[in-house]
């Protein structure tokens, strides 16, 4: 009795503990975040003059003053738009291709095929990132352009590798025989049965897809040359690299801001999956 | 007999749905890895406006890379930063999982929780590194809340400073990767047979010793995992360096990575160099991932 007692006292202080170490995690998470935003609706007198935790009101001030600067931000927004966009197309539907070609056929170069596959998820791009760049430089129709940066995502060695996971889970062999029955024949089965029932797997890796392209800085900037082409990214580490005393740090919080919260609108409303989905994939062996 | 012909036959779509995949990766990964590894054997740089080369060197590339001792000096650099950040990460991430499944425990919110501490990983390294550097600039907000707080009687410099610079970059790369190693490490847990915990408990041990005893032996693979991947990723560092320093890895080069280095190559046209230094880089990636897998080969033997 007096045992189970010590016993549940100490549960109890553990779950106290363990509450408190939550609680400050998730304020060290948010407090930049919290920050920026209240930084990015103040003017930039406001924010020579101190720090408060109250948000202002020039918070569109800021943005037409952005906008009216060197950056240029909404070109910018529309090229990162549209590589991180078809980024997801191509690569989640050809890794989902890919997948099924290896999940559903037998062939004899699969046994050599699907290690070589897995072994090329570990090559860093940073490190082809030279012959890339060359090889960008030697086609004119890939120099300052997004075309090789969108096309290299149908390549995608782990989009490839959680799809195949999914459909070892999910799709029965017996179903895409009972297609070829039917008549439909195998590009039609893909099209039509297979990614219907890879919604799910689609979902979760469109958005890893969007993020990572939307993040992606490295190779964007040794392509994108030209400011109409150049990508949010990009525009950040120009305006880091600008004299930055003389800049106006209201824009210069909005541009940040602009740059991280659409990302975090998007994961606010899906973060269900994205969690399960990152667990997901972590069940490998 | 007609079975095996049908299939037969429709086996041929194997190579066809691979067509995609295997013509984007020969043209824009498998082309570009030969030459970088070609160029590497090349002298080919820029002085001024003259083109030097591309004439063929041999190894003279790699062996000026590796005598000239600025490459010791930035994989030191990038090591220091992984171990950094990679130390605290994987001991928050270990307490985080184990508190999440311990079910004795009985935590509310687990799945908010979650949600938050993922949240970062999800970041603009580019523009989270940005807001660092306004942040903690000598007149940003932070310096004016210590300031306010009596902490501080005058600004003090972050980024003149190497230790509070690494710090910085560190710290970063912690927030944004606890929360994703927290979720595969716990992944892991969930993986492991509930009834081995309760014998352990049935025998009289307390949460720390289950902890000791039974989870942390049983993650060993997953572990492995999270550290191969954290290492080849901490290699890649760049985009917070990179933005926070403004390319230079100041103070004095300390927080200059390897794959700014290459980037500065890249950007003086030194093709020659970058080429060596992509090869190193591609080798010790390779051999790190090597060793790692041997080390837990050898503990098996315990």
């Amino acid at each position: 009795m007096e045992n189970k007692k010590t016993k549940g006292m100490s549960v109890h202080a553990r779950r106290t503990f363990s509450y408190i170490i939550l609680v400050l995690v998730t304020i060290l998470c948010l407090f930049w975040f919290y920050v920026l935003f209240i930084n990015a609706t103040r003017s930039n007198g406001e924010l020579q003059s101190g720090f408060t935790f109250i948000p202002s009101t020039h918070l569109l001030e800021n943005w037409k003053n952005l906008r009216a600067g060197t950056l240029p931000i909404l070109s910018g927004l529309k090229n990162s738009l549209i590589i991180s966009c078809s980024c997801v197309l191509f690569s989640v539907y050809f890794s989902t291709m890919t997948a099924y070609a290896i999940h559903a056929y037998d062939f004899k170069l699969k046994k050599f095929i699907y290690p070589f596959i897995l072994a090329i998820m570990m090559i860093p791009t940073q490190v082809t990132a030279l012959g890339f760049v060359k090889l960008v430089d030697a086609v004119s129709i890939f120099r300052d352009s997004p075309v090789p940066l969108i096309a290299t995502t149908i390549a995608a060695p782990v989009t490839f590798f959680y799809m195949k996971q999914y459909m070892e889970s999910t799709l029965p062999l017996s179903l895409i025989e009972a297609a070829r029955i039917d008549g439909s024949n195998e590009f039609r089965t893909f099209n039509s049965i297979v990614l219907p029932l890879m919604k799910p797997a689609i979902a979760v890796q469109a958005i890893f897809t969007f993020v990572n392209n939307w993040n992606n800085y490295f190779v964007p900037a040794l392509v994108l040359k030209s400011d109409d082409k150049q990508t949010l990214p990009i525009l950040i580490a120009r305006l880091r690299s600008a004299d930055f005393l003389k800049f106006d740090m209201g824009q210069v919080y909005v541009m940040i801001a602009f740059s991280i919260f659409p990302v975090v609108i998007i994961y606010l409303f899906l973060s269900k999956y994205i969690v399960s989905g990152v667990a997901l994939g972590a069940v490998k062996e | 007999m007609r079975k095996t012909k049908n299939s037969v036959s429709y086996n041929k779509w194997g190579y066809i749905f691979l067509i995609p995949f295997m013509t984007a990766f020969i043209i824009f990964q498998f082309i570009p890895l030969l030459n970088t590894i070609y160029n590497s054997f090349f002298e080919n740089y820029l002085v001024g406006l003259n083109q030097v080369g591309p004439t063929f060197i041999g190894l003279d590339n790699y062996k000026s890379l590796i005598s000239n001792g600025d490459l010791l000096i930035y994989t030191r650099n990038t090591l220091i930063l992984w171990v950094m950040c990679f130390v605290p990460q994987i001991i928050l991430s270990l307490t985080l999982a184990a508190w999440f499944s311990d079910a004795s425990l009985k935590l509310k919110g687990t799945r908010f929780f979650k949600t938050v501490i993922y949240l970062p990983n999800l970041i603009m390294a580019s523009a989270f590194s940005m807001l660092f550097f306004t942040l903690f600039s000598e007149r940003g907000p932070i310096n004016s809340i210590l300031i306010q707080l009596g902490i501080l009687s005058k600004p003090f410099v972050f980024f003149s400073s190497t230790i509070a610079t690494r710090t910085l970059i560190a710290f970063m790369n912690c927030m944004m990767w606890f929360g994703n190693t927290t979720i595969l490490l716990m992944a892991g847990m969930m993986g492991i047979d509930g009834s081995l915990f309760e014998a352990a408990q049935v025998d009289g041990a307390t949460s720390t010793q289950v902890f000791f005893k039974v989870t942390l032996p049983l993650l060993r693979p997953i572990l492995l995992y999270v550290m191969i991947t954290s290492l080849i990723g901490g290699l890649q560092l760049f985009d917070v360096p990179q933005i926070l320093t403004n390319g230079t890895g100041d103070p004095m080069r300390n927080t200059m990575t390897l794959i700014m280095f290459l980037n500065n190559h890249l950007y003086s046209k030194n093709y020659g160099m970058a080429g060596a230094l992509s090869v190193m880089l591609f080798i010790i990636t390779c051999i790190l991932s090597l060793i790692i897998f041997k080390a837990s080969g050898h503990d098996k033997r315990k």
